[in-house]
């Protein structure tokens, strides 16, 4: 049987800041494979030739009437008040930095930048209402919405259809934040988790978190790792220079949730052993400043660069340039970027506090906390090239068996038990 | 007379400690002293014990009719001469009933015929030595290190004396012939080969309590009944497993202790069949045609061969960075740093980097205590950097 479904994303590709972006290409790609319909929603416009697999609309072309501005999305959120909300919230930054990073991104990236515009909880508020909208308007068996940014339009839809909400959780705030998880996110993730029909989360990581945090019925969570998609795993790695300095690389935003002080403490103490190896960290983020600092005072500053936010070819040159990928992830749902790195033949370190760490064998895991082990692994891995050679063979072979098309399977499985018989 | 030959390897290695690369030039102690001795005294009361009392109590029973061989590594002599000499005891009561053969293997559990026939042959004399004076048996039967076994290995057995060589009974050495018989090696006039039944075998150790398994649940009546009905022309049937199927890796609540306590009973029920040591077998028994294997076989995984000590880049390296320093280590003339790279040299280190994870994994990961087989190379390699940078100073403040 067909199943339609009505899809609530906030980024695809090529507008994206992180890996929600390319789940959400793979996860559809995979599902309309398997022959069901997805109506995918967006708060912008979306480049409709980047996915012809999908009917993708953009929240911002269907136009609100004043009718449907009082569709009541408030009162599906209460207590909250949307009109309260301060108008530099963000998915992934803390809101103190924000605005500054917001600023610095759309300089260096507007593209990106344009995603998470700078008042995105107007943004959520209107998109919710396109939710409303279509729901009404629509025919389809089910809802399916992509972390907290979706689900007011998601509950909506909820209501106004009757349909089954399955809510699929790429990252929580607590990943993002930590214990300074901002408590307005939580109520609207809390309203979520609670009124789902069913759960999809990128890992038992993220699985115990959303019971051991919000108290939610385990048996009513489903855990679906993410994919590499096909079109990457086609790629293959490349010879890398022969006797160049060998270098160690940390791609990612440079904030709480990524572990990048780890990281620069472990190049330490792997400087005072191998000195000629090159640090780079790419990626741009609230700690940038402080670590910057923090380098200058190890004196480590000729072998650690920071390159600031990459994107598209310099992502695929910095990762062909590398001998060694560290992910030290304090909280880290899933974490796709090691799989990439692994498409390129390069050997990965990634931290236990990690969804990808259940799944990936051919990886050296370390808790992020222990400088000392991360330090004496980089060195391990820079010493033995017969030790990188090994993990990167196996990982390659690893990594395409993880598909797109499993990760669907067991979505469609959970929607099977939520669709009217 | 058709008999059936019972031999259980006795092997605990001499498990490392985790060793960081900033305690290289710091640590030289290798040893993870507490995991070996809580392992142990696991296996000591689970198997070691129970098991050794349940023997010994059938051999009186049957009056010397229930007769069966142990083969003990020196890493579990090592152990069970430091830390539980009721252990010891307790085989030495069972090589007193003169019901019980200790066969003769490489000390270390090592795979050093694989790289230095040298110290292959000096490891073999030193625990022909260790079992003559802990049990008083001179070494009659020999068996290598996981059942490896090549046409070299058996001359260089012959050689040192050997009457009679255990192997694994693989259909690449065998063809379509039955394991059942005993053989000689090619080219060999004194050397007899005994071959290890592996389906009978595993029966037990493998699959005694898997529910899966059509034949659970397993009983000796029936056991013996498939032995029975063996043709009485094949006259050997080699049962060789790890002592520790009895109560460590076959849990007593599977029931392995009532199958062995039944046992010996239910095949001398049938008054043709008797038990021998695999010196008697070997000795009353003629070869019933030749064995050929150029390469090299174990009793390891579905490929049988040593794939899974030496299968990998990783594993090669460690080795042959391990056997590179034999003559630095020589020309120390230093106990504690010839024990130390005998300790690197147990087969079960090599075991952990194994990468056949798909096939075999779950085995291997069983017997590992390391996450991973790049984090066993890592901490392999790093014991290995602080060894041998401590034989090569030594080496330098001699030359001073």
């Amino acid at each position: 049987m067909t199943l339609h479904i009505l899809m609530f994303g906030w980024e695809f590709p090529p507008r994206m800041s992180g890996g929600l972006g390319t789940a959400c290409y793979g996860l559809t790609e995979a599902l309309t494979g398997l022959g069901h319909r997805i109506t995918f929603v967006l708060p912008r416009d979306g480049e409709a030739n980047a996915a012809p697999f999908l009917d993708l609309r953009s929240a911002s072309d269907i136009p609100v009437s004043d009718a449907d501005r009082d569709l009541g999305t408030e009162t599906l959120l209460r207590p909250l008040t949307f009109r309260s909300f301060p108008s530099l919230l963000r998915p992934y930054l803390h809101p103190r930095h924000y605005h500054t990073l917001y600023l610095s991104e759309r300089r260096r990236a507007p593209e990106t930048a344009t995603v998470y515009g700078p008042d995105l909880i107007a943004e959520v508020l209107r998109y919710s209402r396109a939710g409303g909208i279509l729901a009404r308007t629509l025919s389809f068996d089910m809802i399916h919405a992509h972390d907290w940014m979706t689900v007011p339009a998601a509950l909506l839809a909820r209501r106004i259809s009757g349909r089954p909400l399955v809510l699929h959780i790429h990252s929580l705030e607590y990943d993002r934040s930590g214990e300074a998880a901002d408590e307005r996110i939580c109520a609207i993730e809390r309203a979520g988790l609670e009124r789902a029909d069913r759960i999809i989360a990128v890992s038992h990581r993220t699985k115990r978190m959303i019971v051991e945090r919000y108290a939610i019925d385990p048996q009513k969570i489903f855990v679906v790792h993410n994919a590499v998609s096909r079109a990457e795993a086609r790629r293959t790695g490349r010879d890398r220079e022969f006797g160049k300095r060998k270098m160690v690389l940390f791609l990612g935003r440079v904030t709480f949730q990524k572990g990048p002080d780890y990281f620069v403490e472990a190049a330490s103490l792997v400087l005072r052993d191998l000195p000629d190896v090159t640090f780079v960290m790419a990626g741009e983020g609230d700690m940038l400043g402080p670590l910057i600092e923090r380098v200058a005072e190890l004196g480590i500053g000729d072998r650690f660069h920071f390159t600031g936010f990459l994107q598209g070819e310099e992502i695929e040159r910095i990762f062909s340039l590398s001998d060694l990928y560290v992910m030290p992830s304090v909280s880290e749902p899933f974490g796709i970027s090691p799989l990439e790195a692994m498409l390129y033949d390069v050997p990965v370190i990634i931290s236990r506090q990690s969804g990808v760490a259940e799944i990936l064998k051919h990886a050296l895991k370390v808790d992020f906390w222990d400088v000392r082990e991360m330090a004496a692994k980089i060195i391990a891995v820079l010493k033995h090239p017969v030790l990188a050679r090994a993990m990167t063979t196996q990982a390659l072979d690893e990594i395409r068996k993880i598909r797109w098309e499993n990760a669907a399977e067991r979505i469609v499985s959970a929607y099977r038990e939520l669709a009217p018989k | 007379m058709p008999s059936v030959c019972l031999y259980f390897q006795v092997h605990q290695p001499l498990r490392l400690r985790r060793y960081s690369f900033f305690d290289i030039g710091r640590l030289h102690d290798y040893e993870d002293e507490a995991e070996n001795r809580r392992i142990l005294n696991r296996v000591a009361e689970k198997c070691y014990l129970p098991a050794g009392a349940l023997l010994l109590q059938r051999i009186e029973e049957y009056g010397g009719s229930f007769r069966f061989a142990f083969s003990i590594s020196g890493p579990l002599l090592d152990q069970i001469e430091r830390h539980r000499p009721d252990v010891l005891e307790g085989f030495q009561r069972l090589a007193a009933t003169g019901c019980v053969e200790f066969l003769n293997e490489t000390d270390s559990h090592s795979l050093a015929f694989l790289f230095s026939p040298r110290e292959f042959e000096a490891q073999v004399i030193r625990h022909r030595e260790r079992i003559r004076s802990l049990f008083g048996q001179e070494g009659f039967t020999f068996r290598h290190t996981e059942l490896i076994y090549s046409d070299a290995l058996a001359a260089a057995v012959e050689r040192m004396g050997y009457r009679a060589m255990l192997a694994e009974g693989t259909e690449k050495i065998l063809g379509r012939r039955s394991p059942n018989r005993v053989y000689r090696p090619a080219g060999r006039a004194k050397l007899k080969l005994l071959l290890r039944n592996y389906r009978l075998s595993d029966d037990v150790a493998f699959r005694f309590a898997d529910r899966n398994w059509p034949e659970y649940p397993l009983t000796a009546a029936k056991y013996a009944h498939w032995i029975h009905r063996i043709r009485r022309e094949e006259a050997v049937v080699n049962l060789f497993m790890d002592y520790e199927t009895i109560g460590e890796h076959q849990w007593q609540e599977t029931g392995i202790f009532d199958f062995f306590r039944a046992l010996p009973g239910e095949i001398l029920r049938h008054g043709d069949f008797r038990f021998q040591t695999p010196a008697e077998a070997a000795a009353t028994h003629d070869a019933a045609g030749e064995i050929r294997s150029p390469s090299f076989i174990s009793w390891a995984d579905d490929e049988r061969d040593t794939t899974a000590w030496l299968g990998n880049a990783m594993q090669r390296d460690a080795a042959r960075k391990l056997y590179d320093l034999e003559p630095a280590v020589l020309g120390r003339k230093d106990k504690r740093t010839l024990r130390n790279w005998r300790i690197l040299q147990t087969s079960d280190h090599f075991y952990y980097i194994c990468t056949k994870w798909f096939s075999d994994g779950d085995v291997h990961r069983y017997f590992s205590p390391y996450e991973s087989p790049y984090e066993a190379y890592i901490n392999y390699m790093n014991i290995l950097d602080d060894f041998s940078q401590s034989v090569k100073h030594a080496k330098e403040r001699n030359h001073d």
